[in-house]
């Protein structure tokens, strides 16, 4: 089961070794658990609403401007942030970083646990990364840290996320902010 | 691809580094104009580097990125050796295959490009050292130049394995000593530039990096004959300052001094790379 961390190197870092799968489509996992996207979508709201310094990592996908979705999902990242009460920090692109980074900045998928262990965040999503990078990221920071990670992932989402969310187009960051400003009701904030 | 990449969402602008605004907003994209006279007053596509204090393998670098004519669409090669981690300072696509292999990878992405992309320029360009172009790797860099695989190679020549300590490579110079080599290099430094006129390449030049117009005019030459007719090679003299004992501020004095012998401007072009260069001229590009 996807634990949180810190794993340490364990032999098992990764959570497909201890059999957890992505998650079919219109459905979510969540730990080892595969569940109803709305489901998931309120225990990642609750997560990075209660815990400490929560913060979204957007990817080049979201960054950039290359096309409509992405300008549109840009705003809906903003918005996230607003109701979350989470900071943004970019993974602008991919390059191993020489010799360091600023981890107040910038994350960076080699060694993305710099920038939680600066900033001692607990919760993050993961939005606008490319899988193959998203993919190594969330291994070391499951390793490595005790952050719940959350994915909202635009193709099949990751099994190395505590939450993943797949197929998550501008309408379904919608449809998150929605849930999160009722889950932030509920909790009196 | 798109330049449409480097265009960062207004919405998340604020949260990006400086210096990524500035590739947005400051860097030469989509001019095959462009060249090393933009340096001063544009944001360069090298961030920083790892190199010694004054090497020149550095200023070759600047010089190159700046002069590429399509940056948004080349893909770098490279090669493990000093400059290997300047690679991920570089603002573009750039591939770390195994010490040697750099011309057969880039032969591959070529090919698979021109596949992919046929109606697009892409242009792939090998940068490595003499020990990787012409000692471990110079069976790999004459195959792609045997097989007319349209890539541009660009060989740093330090005349040494800098990054190792300093060992002797087939381009030091004969009697040359290193630390790793006291005994001094037995035999004659291998004249790459000939063996790649002899292999196939269809421009070839041969220079130091004292000057920066010089340059970016073999680097456009060599892309441009490349993308049509078939292999190009540049050879540039970049000396380990280091290994040859020189203060950070030599290194133009000593490639000053070897431009008037063994590194003594040297052009080849074969007739189809004369047309290609005489029409770019026409159109302004060179
Ligand atoms: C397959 C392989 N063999 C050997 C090495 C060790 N190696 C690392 S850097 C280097 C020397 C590079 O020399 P050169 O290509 O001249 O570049 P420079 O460092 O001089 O710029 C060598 C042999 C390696 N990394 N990989
Ligand atoms: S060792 Fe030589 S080639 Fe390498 S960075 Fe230093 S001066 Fe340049
Ligand atoms: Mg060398």
């Amino acid at each position: 089961m996807a634990k949180l961390g810190p794993a340490g190197y364990s032999p098992y870092p990764v959570s497909v070794t201890e059999g957890v799968l992505t998650p079919p489509p219109g459905k979510a996992l969540m730990f080892n658990e595969i569940v109803d996207e709305e489901v998931a979508m309120r225990e990642a709201a609750k997560a990075m609403l209660t815990r400490e310094n929560p913060t979204i990592f957007p990817g080049p996908q979201v960054l950039y401007a290359w096309n409509e979705e992405a300008k549109r999902k840009a705003k809906f990242v903003r918005k996230m942030a607003e109701v979350l009460g989470a900071k943004i920090i970019p993974m602008y692109d991919y390059r191993p970083k020489y010799p360091k980074i600023d981890p107040e900045k910038e994350i960076n998928p080699n060694h993305p646990n710099l920038t939680i262990w600066h900033n001692k965040i607990k919760a993050c999503i993961f939005i606008g990364v490319h899988c193959h990078y998203a993919n190594v990221a969330l291994k070391i920071i499951r390793a490595e840290t005790d952050c719940f990670t959350i994915a909202m992932c635009s193709m099949a989402g990751h099994e190395d996320a505590m939450i993943t969310l797949r197929d998550q187009h501008s309408e379904d960051l919608e449809k998150f902010i929605r849930i999160a400003e009722e889950v932030k009701r509920e909790l009196g904030k | 691809m798109s330049v449409k990449i480097f265009k960062i969402n207004e919405d998340l602008k604020e949260f990006m580094p400086q210096e990524i605004v500035d590739l947005e907003e400051k860097a030469t994209w989509g001019n095959p104009k462009r060249g090393v006279m933009d340096l001063p007053y544009s944001k360069e596509l090298i961030e920083e580097h790892s190199l010694c204090a004054g090497c020149p393998e550095s200023a070759a670098f600047r010089y190159i990125l700046a002069s590429l004519p399509n940056p948004e669409d080349t893909v770098i090669v490279n090669s493990t050796g000093c400059t290997s981690l300047v690679f991920p300072h570089i603002a573009l696509h750039t591939v770390h295959p195994l010490f040697g292999n750099q011309n057969s990878v880039a032969s591959g992405i070529k090919r698979v490009l021109e596949w992919r992309f046929p109606d697009k320029v892409k242009d792939v360009v090998v940068i490595a050292g003499d020990g990787a172009t012409i000692d471990i790797g110079l069976d790999c860099t004459l195959q792609s130049f045997f097989r007319q695989e349209k890539i541009t190679t660009i060989c740093f020549d330090n005349e040494v394995y800098a990054n190792t300590g300093g060992q002797d490579s087939g381009a030091t110079p004969k009697g040359m000593e290193f630390k790793m080599a006291p005994g001094g290099k037995q035999w004659d430094k291998v004249p790459m530039w000939q063996l790649a006129i002899d292999s196939g390449c269809h421009y070839v030049a041969r220079l130091s990096v004292s000057s920066p117009k010089k340059v970016e005019q073999v680097v456009k030459k060599a892309i441009y004959v490349a993308r049509e007719v078939g292999p190009t090679y540049i050879h540039l003299y970049t000396p380990c300052i280091l290994e040859i004992g020189l203060n950070a501020d030599q290194g133009l004095w000593e490639m000053r001094q070897r431009d008037k012998e063994r590194f003594k401007f040297f052009e080849y072009m074969t007739d189809e790379a004369k047309e290609v260069i005489k029409r770019k001229k026409e159109e302004g590009l060179l």
